[in-house]
């Protein structure tokens, strides 16, 4: 269990962090969501103790660390940009916490090679970081962070540096991991995409404070706030009225409750469909469909549709 | 067309300048064989001279290294206030003359210096601090650039995984430097022998005692024994030799890290 | 702005004894090393009050030839040095690689070495005929030879880093090779040059073991500042010595200043 308590962080005259009290429940996967300069990262850091809070205290299983320094936390830490030991080899950089707790040379070698298997490096032991690629050298880093048994896991924005494709495998593979290991972690994104596949809990936050706190169903489907609906995913905005673009049903007849619009612009992705349409009265309106749908309507650019929100949001 | 003027220019200028003039002197002293040039470096004088060169070097090398190292720390990673003053007087020593920094010793440690009567002038000890005043910007030039740019996640990640603050400095940055080191320290030993103006005033000159290889080849050539000067240049300019290989063995790692 | 305050180099958030130690060791070194000795200088002319002693037509007459003199060897350099760093980086021919080496030579080579050699080959025997010895021409060859390395090693690694993009972008949008250079290659490196050419001048002024053999030492002549000091020292004259000292000193002080701000400048545009 991680308690964060009214913590307050500044940088010169920027507040990134407003007295934040943040829980993250044992056993959990944690994310911290939110847009750059939102004091996520700086969040994470404080509950890894690199950087010092200016008020506000951190309690780790009910352990006040607030004063003490990283090394005497016990969390394991993973950086966006890895940080990897350049002048190590990736068995040593896996057995550096190890190494510096003076555990036995049998009990480390059998350590490494067991995280080593976990994070399916083991032919790549004696290479060097800069012989590795992206995801593999964020990998070891996954495997020196694991390597000393952490109490919590700590990922900054772990596969920001990555492209896309080794980014979802990645993604997925942290899950599985966690589900084995069970170990409390938290991950820095400002991917809402990343935070509602990987975590069971997502703490929304902006401007350094936090927006919302919950579970990423109930994040998109009953947000909070303005910022957080438009934040985890496409949204429109008509008035004060917030409409997800699949909440619209469209017909080709007027039935009373539509409202008359055109079709402005039709975007084929694969079997969705994107139809930007422009109300009578003005409004512009993004709506998804599936292609069959469209096939259905027989949908084209020019056309007059009439459409009618299944759902819409007020706050 | 314009490159090729451009190369041949570039490439004149460097020969006019620095090949024949250095080729001429290796001439110079085998003009008359093999063995007078050896029995001029191997005077008893010419041996004290390198003797006391190479101590000299000796206690200025190891010294500017480990102010090197910690003075880098200190300009790169720790904001302590006013420090950026230290951070600019350190290059004085490359900007000033080597007869200044003479002088300024002979005052501090002469007769009436805020130092004087401790023994430290016209011997060894005044060699040793002349020296290692020239010679003490290299290793900090050479490693702040380098702490800068690799940064300080790889110190975070390792206090992160319990390392203490010397375990991080010895197993971490250390090795991140060490080529900075190793070529500032390269830089260091070539000043550090090849000291002249500086040495010449605060060392009173004497044959056989506070006489070093640079004074040797300039009193010796004064005194028109142009065979000996030349000689004790060689062995200089060898020194210069392998200090070059040296700087051009280490500076690739450099770019390639 | 945001984003800009997050990605600022943190400073270290727990004290640590190693701080405290590299800071005070450093400041503790530099201050018997380098200050307490300036220091001794500074103090010595003003107890002298030796002021005046700049003053002197010989002083003068020194002090005006080594500035005189570094001004051009440093004016020449930034194009010389410009100039071979270009061929160095983007021209490619055989022994490229040793030509590179040389360039430190002067660096490594001590510099009453530096002396003797150049005595060697435009001295009284010289095998080309060229006598300069004890002439100024002698002093500008004895200074563009020690000072031959700063604006090359300046200049050469921002070559390397400019980007070839903004080149080829230039080329595409009609300019042609002269232009490319003197409106995108040159801004990009002036600060390096301007700081190279700043260390060429302060070395220049400064030079004492390159210039000594060769330039005759002739007051009003040959004289440089350096050799002026050693000639009032070594007849009994410290004040006299010290009061030109403080000019170099200053002259010296004013060059890092320079330096450091032609720096500041070139990170700004970066960033």
């Amino acid at each position: 269990m991680i308690e964060a308590r009214n913590i307050t962080k500044r940088f010169g005259d920027f507040t990134a962090l407003d007295h934040v009290s943040v829980d993250v429940p044992t056993g959990s996967l944690t994310a911290l969501l939110g847009p750059s300069g939102s004091g996520k990262s700086t969040l994470l850091r404080v509950i890894a103790g690199l950087d010092r809070p200016d008020a506000g205290t951190v309690s780790l299983d009910g352990d006040d660390v607030t004063g003490r320094p990283p090394q005497k936390r016990g969390v394991g830490f993973v950086f966006q940009h890895y940080a990897a030991f350049k002048h190590m080899t990736v068995q040593e950089n896996v057995g550096f916490g190890l190494e510096v707790r003076r555990r036995p040379r049998a009990e480390i070698v059998k350590r490494v090679d067991e995280l080593l298997e976990l994070v399916q490096l083991k032919g790549l032991a004696k290479r060097y970081p800069a012989q590795l690629s992206g995801g593999q050298r964020q990998r070891m880093g996954l495997a020196r962070a694991l390597a000393v048994d952490p109490k919590v896991l700590l990922l900054d924005e772990p596969f920001g540096a990555l492209d896309a494709r080794v980014r979802k495998e990645l993604r997925a593979w942290l899950r599985r991991l966690h589900d084995e290991t069970h170990t409390t972690t938290v991950i820095v994104t400002h991917d809402q995409e990343e935070a509602m596949e990987v975590a069971d809990r997502v703490v929304v936050m902006n401007g350094g404070h936090i927006e919302q706190v919950a579970p990423p169903r109930e994040l998109y489907d009953a947000p909070a706030n303005e910022f957080v609906m438009s934040f985890v995913g496409p949204v429109n905005r008509l008035g004060d009225t917030y409409i997800r673009p699949h909440d619209v049903e469209l017909s080709l007849e007027p039935n009373g409750a539509t409202q008359e619009a055109m079709v402005e612009r039709l975007v084929h992705l694969g079997f969705e469909v994107r139809a930007e349409l422009v109300r009578d009265d003005g409004e512009e309106l993004s709506v998804q469909l599936t292609r069959e749908q469209t096939d259905a309507l027989e949908l084209a650019e020019g056309q007059i549709v009439y459409v009618r929100p299944t759902r819409q949001t007020v706050f | 067309m314009g490159r090729y003027l451009l190369r041949c220019g570039a490439l004149g200028y460097l020969a006019v300048l620095l090949l024949a003039p250095v080729g001429l002197v290796f001439y110079r002293a085998f003009e008359h064989g093999f063995w007078p040039a050896w029995h001029a470096i191997a005077s008893p004088d010419a041996m004290h001279a390198l003797k006391l060169t190479l101590v000299a070097a000796a206690i200025a090398v190891p010294a500017n290294m480990v102010f090197g190292i910690l003075c880098a720390l200190a300009i790169v990673r720790y904001r302590v206030p006013g420090f950026r003053l230290v951070n600019a007087l350190v290059d004085l020593p490359l900007a000033l003359s080597p007869v200044v920094v003479g002088l300024s010793l002979l005052l501090l440690y002469g007769r009436n210096g805020w130092l004087g009567g401790h023994n430290v002038l016209f011997a060894t000890p005044a060699i040793v601090l002349a020296t290692i005043f020239v010679s003490l910007p290299f290793v900090v030039r050479e490693v702040v650039p380098v702490l800068r740019e690799i940064g300080t996640e790889q110190e975070q990640a390792a206090s992160t995984l319990g390392a203490s603050g010397f375990e991080i400095f010895r197993r971490i940055t250390l090795p991140s430097i060490r080529w900075a080191v190793a070529y500032g320290v390269v830089l260091t030993t070539a000043r550090a022998l090849g000291e002249y103006g500086a040495v010449r005033v605060v060392s009173g000159n004497i044959v056989g005692q506070t006489e070093t290889t640079t004074l040797f080849v300039a009193n010796r050539y004064q005194d028109f024994e142009t065979q000996a000067a030349y000689a004790a240049s060689i062995v200089l300019a060898l020194i210069a030799v392998v200090t070059l290989l040296l700087m051009n063995r280490l500076r690739p790692k450099e770019e390639t890290r | 702005m945001a984003a800009r305050a997050e990605a600022l180099p943190l400073p270290r958030s727990w004290p640590s004894g190693g701080a405290a130690l590299a800071v005070a060791f450093s400041t503790a070194y530099l201050s018997l090393i380098v200050l307490l000795p300036i220091a001794a200088l500074v103090w010595a002319t003003h107890a002298h009050a030796s002021w005046q002693a700049v003053s002197s037509p010989q002083a003068v007459a020194a002090l005006k030839l080594t500035v005189l003199v570094s001004l051009g060897v440093a004016v020449f350099q930034a194009i010389a040095g410009t100039a071979v760093a270009w061929t160095l980086v983007r021209d490619s021919f055989p022994g490229q690689s040793v030509v590179n080496a040389l360039i430190d030579l002067p660096f490594a080579l001590p510099t009453i070495v530096t002396s003797l050699t150049l005595l060697a080959l435009y001295g009284p025997r010289s095998p080309v005929g060229v006598d300069a010895a004890f002439t100024r021409w002698a002093i500008l060859l004895a200074l563009l030879f020690v000072t031959l390395p700063f604006v090359v090693r300046t200049v050469q690694p921002v070559l390397v880093e400019l980007d070839r993009e903004m080149e080829d972008a230039a080329a595409s949008l009609g300019a042609s090779t002269f232009a490319i250079f003197r409106r995108v290659v040159l801004p990009n490196i002036v600060p390096a040059i301007l700081s190279g050419v700043a260390l060429a001048f302060a070395r220049a002024v400064g030079e004492f073991g390159s210039v000594v053999l060769v330039s005759g030492n002739v007051p009003f002549r040959t004289e440089v500042a350096s050799v002026y000091i050693l000639g009032r020292i070594e007849s009994g004259d410290p004040a006299g010595a010290a009061a030109v000292s403080v000019v170099l000193l200053g002259i010296a002080l004013v060059v890092l200043l320079g330096i450091g701000a032609i720096r500041r400048r070139a990170t700004r545009h970066d960033g």
